[in-house]
């Protein structure tokens, strides 16, 4: 009876160790990353590379998804603002909404899916084929050559991804309010620009960026100790995407917070 | 010849995996300069663990390995990149880069770590693809394109472009039909004279361990159970040896098991 007492204890003892455990080992993870991105030797031509490959190609996947969210979110907030006589507002709350909010997560959330599990995949694909041990043996450190390159990109692609998300994104809505809701567009866009601030737009691109470095690092953290061959990869890309879009949104209330006061 | 200064030894050199037996027991091993080490034995008996820890892979719990008489274990990640420019090593599966092409894989040292200009290094790099039969043509093309044996050829020369001293082989010849694995024998006994490298080998494959060793060392249980002349294998009458050449069942390695 009391070893079944134990039991439980037992396990949420080593639950939480893990836990703790895996918060330094990604902590480190990233510290090394990050010192490597800002010491030499770079390798110019693995960050341009990552630079096209996470942003350029990005592109399209972000900006269908900020387009129908603009569109979508237009339709929702007229609706509910038919409510109370308030449809008229819906040009600002729909530019509120996808530059603080929605162009931000939504970009990352699309980036999560996207790269953090095509990072994850190839680099667990490395450490499965001894091709990251190769790395190591020809002098020249992972951290430096598949990491930094990637945390790089990703910190820098994400803000601009976002730009264009709510771009897009608010383009979206105005096609809804005008072709659909008739809207005048001159007003519909002297509103929406009278309305939105720096900050509204900057804030968004400040958690972008967080949400940028968060996506590669886990995408790396979790390819780069993938174990067990392709069960192991596979393993790595779901862990990479979920843990992403978890790390999201909880650092996206936070930032909310932060920004709010 | 003990009076040479070994170029590696392990001393002392133990490790286990997540609290399980251990994998290496106070292994004691030693190469001398310029000479060529196979070492064999059976899966799980330690053979990778051991190139690994004196390659930094793998760290070990206790016991020192030396380089030239210097400790290797607590180098830092500095230190050892210096030492791997001393150091070229082939891996299983070769361990090509899939996203570079194959002259890129063979310059990678080259160009990521010495800083030669790509012309310069794609030049030395068909060069040494030559050195493993490796024509021109290969250069451009990725290493999905190639056969098992090329990549192989493509990762021997890789391992050598840069005139290392010290070669590590793990496994050259797994997976290969046994006429490319008596070319990538032959091709590493080349590689290794041309060097005058000192070469540290595993296998399972006794036909390579023959040809590419001066010495055999067999490894079970984390130990050397015994180290001789390549000549001595099919000889000896070491109860751990015959049983490996011979490929019995029961022995002392069973037993063990």
């Amino acid at each position: 009876m009391g070893a079944h007492a134990v039991n439980p204890v037992r396990k949420l003892g080593r639950s939480t160790l893990a836990g703790i455990q895996m918060v330094g080992s990604v902590g480190l993870f990233a510290l090394r990353g990050t010192l490597a991105a800002f010491s030499a030797p770079w390798f110019g031509g693995q960050t341009l590379r990552q630079l096209v490959s996470i942003g350029f190609f990005s592109l399209p996947v972000v900006g269908l998804t900020a387009v129908f969210t603009g569109a979508a979110l237009a339709l929702n907030i007229f609706t509910g603002g038919g409510r109370f006589n308030a449809e008229q507002v819906m040009p600002q709350i729909v530019a509120l909404g996808i530059t603080r909010e929605l162009g931000p997560v939504l970009a990352a959330l699309m980036l999560a899916g996207r790269v953090s599990a095509a990072i994850a995949a190839e680099i667990g694909a490395m450490r499965a084929t001894e091709q990251i041990d190769a790395m190591r043996t020809l002098s020249t450190d992972p951290y430096r050559y598949l990491v930094a390159p990637r945390l790089l990109a990703a910190t820098l692609m994400l803000p601009l991804l976002t730009v264009v998300a709510d771009i897009i994104g608010i383009a979206g809505g105005w096609l809804v309010a005008v072709q659909i809701l008739h809207f005048n567009p001159t007003i519909y866009v002297r509103n929406t620009l009278d309305f939105v601030q720096f900050w509204d737009v900057g804030s968004g691109l400040v958690k972008a960026a967080v949400f940028g470095f968060i996506v590669a690092l886990m995408g790396c953290y979790h390819g780069y100790n993938a174990k067990g061959g392709a069960r192991g990869v596979g393993r790595a890309t779901t862990h990479a995407v979920v843990s992403s879009a978890i790390l999201i949104f909880a650092s996206d209330y936070f930032l909310t917070t932060l920004f709010s006061t | 010849m003990t009076d040479i200064a070994p170029k590696l030894q392990w001393k002392g050199v133990s490790k286990r995996f997540n609290g399980g037996a251990p994998v290496l027991d106070k292994l004691d091993l030693s190469v001398a300069p310029g000479r060529s080490l196979v070492i064999i034995g059976g899966s799980g008996q330690g053979k990778s663990v051991t190139i690994k820890s004196a390659l930094g892979l793998v760290r070990p719990d206790a016991g020192e390995i030396y380089l030239d008489g210097e400790k290797t274990v607590a180098l830092s990640e500095r230190k050892r990149r210096d030492l791997f420019q001393r150091v070229g090593v082939l891996f299983q599966g070769a361990a090509l880069f899939d996203s570079l092409t194959v002259w890129e894989n063979v310059a990678f040292r080259l160009l990521n770590a010495d800083g030669v200009p790509r012309k310069e290094a794609k030049a030395l790099a068909i060069e040494a693809l030559g050195r493993v039969r490796l024509g021109p043509q290969v250069a451009d093309l990725f290493p999905s394109d190639l056969s098992g044996g090329m990549q192989k050829r493509a990762g021997l020369a890789r391992a050598v472009v840069a005139n290392p001293e010290i070669l590590f082989f793990d496994e050259p010849t797994t997976g290969l039909d046994p006429i490319t694995a008596a070319a990538i024998n032959e091709l590493i006994v080349d590689q290794v004279k041309h060097l005058g490298a000192t070469a540290i080998s595993i296998t399972h494959d006794l036909a390579s361990a023959q040809t590419i060793g001066d010495e055999i060392a067999m490894l079970h249980g984390g130990k050397i159970v015994w180290r001789g002349p390549a000549a001595d294998l099919k000889t000896t009458d070491n109860p751990y040896v015959r049983q490996f050449v011979d490929g019995r069942a029961d022995g002392p390695i069973s037993n063990a098991v």
